[in-house]
């Protein structure tokens, strides 16, 4: 209601303290509430931010995730750093990162702290050696799923082709993968092709 | 320094890592146990494990504990600073003008080009994964809690939070007997 009819403009000094108690509370439920990372937190953002508080309009939201979506880097961060700012500066911006990050890491620290006490005596041992594999699978799957999305927005001869080419420099010659990435985006920038001319 | 070399590891997977936290799984690895050696791979795959079982971005929950790890209170705030400030810097000062450029297909190509070269390092921790699990627990026992987590996870669509309790259970219960 504070932002009402003022959205994504400059914060207002005498409702500071609203605002970032409303970005702490958004971005700590989308923090929280979110499992299996950032990407998947997406509909809680657009929850929040359009449909609970009102920050954006479904385009600007729409707009503000595609953007994010081209840059590198976590998602969840840079759509609450970039939502908190618009609606609260730095301040906010800051709010909001610390709503969302903080307490899924203190979880993180607290239950593995206690996990590193038992180590060495056996049945912990095999109890995560047993996660091993549920974890391979996982990956598994999600390798599996930037495979087909390369084959559908790339066509799946071209796919092939950087599958090969990626699998030749980082597994057999051992390139870091940084140089391989790198490489790309000069490419893509500077509008080298290898493959014919195709937008 | 340790602190340099957190901010390191951070920064690398944060800058390059395009397709949010998960891609940049593989390039924290990379830095986590090949380069720096803080962790076995196994050890890795517990907090990753245990970082897909908790709520919250995956990427920030790995910087946040693995930079407590190593570098206490200070570290753990130097590998979530490494993370997310560069490309949250990155995102809003270019946020005006690339609006204007975010249909570009050059501006799109990236990603997609990008595409690729994730599902190759996700396939090749995905291997390693199942290899240090077979020399660990044995190949059968492996391919066993391997085929059934999949059908849990992905034809039954158990939250994974579950499947990881249960694969610890099983694994404290055979330990014991």
């Amino acid at each position: 209601m504070v932002t009402e009819g003022k959205k994504g403009m400059e914060p207002r000094a005498g409702s500071a303290l609203k605002i970032n108690a409303d970005l702490f509370a958004a971005f700590f439920r989308v923090g929280i509430l979110g499992f299996g990372g950032g990407p998947s937190a997406i509909p809680l953002f657009h929850a929040e931010a359009v449909k609970k508080y009102d920050w954006m309009t479904e385009d600007e939201f729409s707009d503000t995730l595609a953007l994010a979506n081209t840059m590198p880097g976590p998602i969840a961060t840079k759509m609450a750093g970039y939502i908190g700012y618009r609606i609260g500066g730095i301040v906010g911006s800051m709010t909001a990162l610390i709503a969302l990050v903080v307490p899924t890491v203190l979880m993180m620290i607290l239950l593995l702290g206690a996990l590193q006490q038992f180590k060495g005596v056996e049945w912990v041992n095999s109890m995560s050696a047993a996660v091993v594999p549920v974890v391979a699978v996982m990956l598994g799957v999600m390798t599996w799923d930037f495979v087909k999305k390369s084959g559908q927005s790339l066509g799946w001869p071209r796919a092939a082709l950087l599958l090969g080419i990626s699998v030749l420099l980082m597994e057999i010659l051992h390139i870091h993968p940084v140089v391989l990435i790198i490489g790309i985006l000069l490419i893509v920038l500077l509008g080298f092709r290898k493959g014919g001319r195709t937008a | 320094m340790i602190y340099w070399s957190i901010f390191l590891a951070f920064f690398i997977p944060g800058i390059l890592g395009y397709g949010g936290g998960p891609a940049s799984i593989p390039l924290v690895e990379k830095e986590v146990v090949d380069r720096y050696g803080w962790m076995t791979t196994q050890e890795f795959g517990e907090v990753l494990a245990l970082g897909n079982a908790l709520p919250g971005p995956i990427a920030t929950k790995m910087a946040g504990y693995i930079g407590y790890m190593e570098g206490g209170i200070l570290g753990s705030f130097i590998g979530l600073f490494a993370s997310i400030a560069p490309s949250l810097i990155l995102m809003v000062a270019l946020m005006m003008t690339l609006m204007k450029y975010k249909d570009s297909p050059k501006v799109k190509n990236i990603t997609k080009m990008i595409r690729p070269v994730i599902a190759v390092l996700l396939g090749a921790m995905t291997l390693q994964f199942f290899m240090t699990s077979a020399e660990t627990s044995g190949g059968v026992q492996t391919v066993v809690l391997a085929v059934l987590s999949y059908w849990l996870l992905e034809i039954k669509k158990i939250h994974p939070a579950f499947v990881i309790l249960l694969a610890l259970v099983y694994g404290g219960l055979s330990g014991l007997f």
